[in-house]
């Protein structure tokens, strides 16, 4: 298979933006259908290479390389099992976003597709790319988009917030940065398979987890450096808060997987006590205060540091399940945390709010909706027979194996998790009808049906039938633990 | 038999400036027809340094000509034929238009030529000087301005004190080592000689004075608000070039046997010029004040790759330098279309929502501005990638470090003017602007910074050749 086909993956929206460009079409609808035929082929393309994806080897796959600052850094991309997912996931997501901007956005609709589409290349560049210096660059990039998607179309506090959510992020990864310049110095490379080999030394592994630890822990967000992302949340436009949970938290949670217990098997067993402690804070302390919101937007959006916080403890329990569980509550929380943004875009492009407060008994003026909200808040609290259960099953029986106390404190999250969110349900959907205006409510139109009915859909398949994604990555991620036993038992080993 | 063809490039230049001065002097409102013939000029020299890039000899001990030298005054000659090209409807619209500026400038990239190429203290000097009074001159050009006045005398005063200091300083190291030939000091050096360290200090004064940093930078931001904004583009990219190269070359030649000492003031100075370059743009509500700010931050992170006292650290100066000129020119020409009813406007405040009506004009102030922050990836990131590579493989973390945390803070005040061009309110209409030249400049410098990661390693094979 010669054909580029991450490549292409990677610059068809960016083609797609330059079309938009060039075309200066004043028609809004012609505009939106270059961007949905974009996002949608690039879509197909990724389940293509899902398709053509050979899940019985861990080998990294579809390798592409080309020389790129001569002498010493190559671009180069490929997958394996854990990330292909990642970049379906992100094509998938991409579309539903510029669906639904169609009616929320009404200003200068063309820059914000643009800037969907540039933040598409980049999102699906941090998954593909496997030298350190080409993940940096697509990783940052990424801020550029994203802080113009907050700052021109978001709500009223949004300068404020576009400028936490950059600063913060650039603040932890220009440490990367120094540490990504260090491998360099140290392996003589930043091809990442083959520091997989060289192994780096020793003494060096715990500083450069942290410096890498310091960009992803932003990220994730891990408390206590996690107040970006309400903020973020709660001022970005609809589909500007869809991507950034959807996606751009992943990113991190990919790079705990393939750098940092990849590259620092041995800070990554140093530093594991620090990850419980933070992941459990994040997880029961973010979900009181998710209790506490008044605004919905902000609920889901500490619900999601909780969620993130089950996917670090159990990226770091260095179990099979533990890990599984991880990729696979990121995935669902992909889909899940994106359905809730939707619906409370639903409801905001409707009532122009988003205060619990201002709602109650929605479910008699918007049955259909109504449905759909409590299917994603039961996915979202990890109800059997919603993906959200399989990732959080998986995280805790990989807890369990670590230690009982673990276990036991990441379980109160999921009550919590309960609690909030069933709260929630109560006061929104169900209750009085205490504002008249939501009797005037329309119920949802087809565009946000179709899209919420398919996130609806795979919420439910793959909680029954999550065989096809763990699948998918379980070889891959067999491989990562293995050779970070191996690893750890030659240190065991030589101190005996 | 002495060679003259390794130094035609300056032959040429003085005789075209004499000759341009006779024209100027003889031929009534001849402004634009010297401005056209010193782009030739300016050509035509830097064809004649192209034919010598080879080259790497000495003329009568004192003027060196190497690819180091070839390269800078390259550079130099195209900074300059830009900062020119784009100035001139605003030179025209300011009436300024005197046929003395393209002459005087000339002769400031004279000074610096010999600056760049010099093997001799008493040559370096007199390129020093020479760039110097021109400089003056060119500072105090909009001499109706009461600012521009104001802002000519404060550089004059400031320069000659640093000049002054850095004379001492070569007297110093003459009476110390006994000659002013950079190769015999180099050879009478060594680390012991108190007396050669004290004379190095005096002339890194000076020459830090050249490059404003900190702490000689108090002249910046005041003499690059009151120029003339086609002078302040010149002042924030050209001479800094020739200091840069001078740096080096002192560092490379004389100084080379006492290293040690002269690091350590290099990153003393590099670390005061990062943060305070950071921290003190943030309240500037002029972008012209703003961008003297900038640079200082700028010049933070390029002694920083000069900190590093190896080749590789030089040359990712010098990478930093280029993409620095290249983002600079887009920046001033920004700075040009700054215009509100036919007046040149300064203040940040005026691109209040610009993105509305002029989306072309914001989307390049946001090129530029995220590539001076250095956001990939676009060629700002490249220029300091380059340079904490080789600050790292010098094992200088906290430089580097501190380098990097700078930028999140520098970082701030670039988003500060974004923030402006998009996310406030509309609140002026800037004039729609058809200068060709500026519009030029400015599509030249995006397209460049944008395209940089095709192909970032452009640069790299020619300046790592530089040194040996």
């Amino acid at each position: 298979m010669n054909y580029p086909i991450l490549s292409s993956i990677i610059l068809i929206p960016l083609l797609g933006a330059l079309f938009i460009i060039v075309s200066r079409s004043k028609n809004v609808n012609s505009t939106i259908s270059i961007a949905l035929f974009t996002s949608l082929v690039n879509f197909l393309l990724c389940l293509f290479l899902w398709y053509l994806f050979d899940e019985t080897t861990t080998e990294f796959q579809f390798l592409e390389e080309k020389n790129w600052i001569n002498g010493f850094i190559k671009f180069k991309l490929g997958i394996d099992g854990i990330s292909i997912l990642f970049i379906v996931l992100t094509a998938f997501i991409t579309p539903i976003c510029i669906i639904s901007c169609i009616r929320s956005i009404k200003t200068r609709l063309k820059e914000f597709l643009i800037s969907i589409l540039i933040l598409e290349t980049f999102m699906i560049g941090v998954f593909c790319s496997l030298d350190l210096v080409i993940f940096y660059l697509f990783f940052e990039a990424g801020l550029i988009p994203m802080f113009l998607i907050i700052g021109v179309w978001g709500g009223s506090r949004r300068v404020y917030s576009a400028f936490k959510f950059f600063l913060y992020t650039l603040l932890g990864s220009v440490l990367m940065l120094v540490a990504i310049i260090a491998i360099y110095w140290i392996t003589g490379t930043t091809d990442v398979t083959q520091i997989y080999e060289i192994k780096i030394p020793k003494e060096y592994q715990n500083l450069l987890w942290l410096a890498f630890f310091s960009s992803f822990a932003v990220k994730m967000p891990m408390w206590p450096v996690h107040t970006w992302l309400p903020d973020a949340h709660v001022e970005a436009p609809t589909a500007g808060s869809v991507i950034l949970a959807a996606i751009l938290l992943k990113m991190a949670g990919y790079g705990f997987i393939r750098f940092s217990i990849g590259m620092f098997p041995y800070g990554s067993d140093y530093f594991t006590p620090l990850i419980f402690i933070l992941s459990i804070i994040a997880i029961i302390y973010t979900s009181l205060v998710a209790l506490m919101q008044d605004d919905m937007k902000k609920l889901i959006a500490y619900s999601s540091v909780g969620h993130m916080g089950f996917v670090t403890l159990g990226i770091f329990t260095f179990t099979q399940q533990g890990i599984e569980g991880s990729m696979f509550q990121m995935l669902s929380h992909g889909l899940v945390s994106a359905a809730l943004f939707l619906c409370v875009g639903v409801l905001y492009d409707r009532m122009h709010s988003r205060k619990i407060s201002d709602y109650g008994g929605v479910v008699n003026y918007l049955p259909k909706f109504s449905f759909l909200f409590i299917v994603f808040a039961l996915s979202a609290l990890g109800l059997p027979g919603t993906s959200g259960f399989i990732g959080e099953f998986l995280v805790l029986v990989g807890a369990f194996k670590k230690s009982f106390i673990l276990a036991v404190l990441a379980s109160i999250g999921v009550i919590l998790a309960a609690a909030y969110m069933l709260w929630l349900s109560k006061r929104v959907i169900f209750g009085e009808t205490k504002n008249s205006n939501i009797k005037s409510l329309r119920d949802i139109n087809i565009s946000e049906g179709v899209v919420l009915s398919i996130l609806v859909f795979m919420t439910i398949f793959f909680g029954f039938y999550p065989e096809p994604l763990i699948n998918t990555f379980s070889l891959s991620v067999n491989n990562l633990i293995e050779n970070y036993n191996n690893e750890l038992n030659l240190k065991s080993l030589a101190q005996n | 038999m002495i060679n003259l063809n390794i130094i035609a490039p300056e032959i040429f230049l003085f005789l075209s400036i004499a000759t341009l001065l006779m024209i100027g002097v003889f031929k009534q409102n001849s402004y634009s027809l010297i401005l056209n013939l010193s782009f030739l000029s300016l050509i035509g020299t830097g064809f004649l340094i192209f034919l010598n890039f080879g080259v790497n000899e000495i003329l009568l001990e004192s003027f060196i000509s190497d690819p180091l030298s070839s390269f800078s005054k390259i550079l130099i000659s195209l900074s300059c034929l830009f900062v020119l090209f784009s100035s001139q409807r605003f030179v025209k619209d300011k009436n300024i238009s005197k046929f003395e500026y393209p002459i005087i400038i000339l002769l400031s990239v004279l000074g610096m030529f010999f600056m760049v190429s010099s093997n001799d203290l008493i040559l370096f000097y007199l390129g020093l000087e020479l760039q110097s009074l021109s400089l003056y001159i060119l500072a105090s050009f909009d001499r109706k301005n009461i600012k521009s006045a104001e802002s000519g005398i404060k550089y004059f005063v400031l320069s000659a004190l640093s000049s002054g200091l850095l004379l001492y300083g070569c007297s110093l190291l003459y009476g110390f080592t006994g000659s002013t030939n950079f190769e015999l000091i180099k050879n009478s050096l060594n680390s012991g000689n108190i007396g050669a360290v004290f004379a190095m200090v005096f002339i890194l004064v000076g020459l830090a004075f050249k490059i404003s940093a900190v702490p000689f930078h108090m002249w910046t931001p005041d003499v690059y608000e009151g120029a003339p904004t086609s002078i302040t583009s010149f002042f924030a990219i050209v001479p800094k070039v020739a200091g840069l190269v001078a740096l080096i070359r002192f560092m490379d030649s004389p100084f080379k046997n006492i290293l040690e000492e002269w690091q350590i003031i290099i990153i003393f100075i590099s670390v005061a010029s990062m943060i305070l370059g950071a921290v003190a743009a943030i309240g500037q509500k002029n972008i012209k004040r703003l961008m003297a700010y900038s640079s200082i931050g700028h010049i933070g992170y390029i002694l920083a790759g000069v900190a590093t006292g190896t080749n590789s650290g030089y040359s990712s100066s010098l990478i930093y330098m280029s993409i620095y000129a290249v983002m600079n020119l887009g920046a001033f020409s920004c700075i040009y279309l700054m215009k509100k009813n036919g007046e040149y406007v300064e203040e940040i405040s005026n691109l209040s929502g610009i993105s509305k009506d002029r989306p072309v004009l914001a989307i390049s102030f946001l090129i530029i501005f995220f590539s001076l922050a250095g956001i990939p990836p676009l060629g700002g990131f490249f220029a300091k990638f380059y340079v904490f590579m080789s600050v790292i493989e010098s094992k200088m973390y906290v430089l580097a470090t501190i380098g990097l945390l700078t930028t999140v803070i520098s970082a701030f005040y670039y988003l500060k003017i974004i923030k402006t061009i998009y996310f406030d309110g509309n609140k002026f209409k800037l004039d729609d602007s058809k200068s060709l030249s500026v519009n030029g400049t400015l599509f030249m410098s995006c397209f460049i910074l944008i395209t940089f990661f095709l192909y970032p390693s452009i640069l790299n094979s020619l300046i790592y050749n530089l040194f040996g």
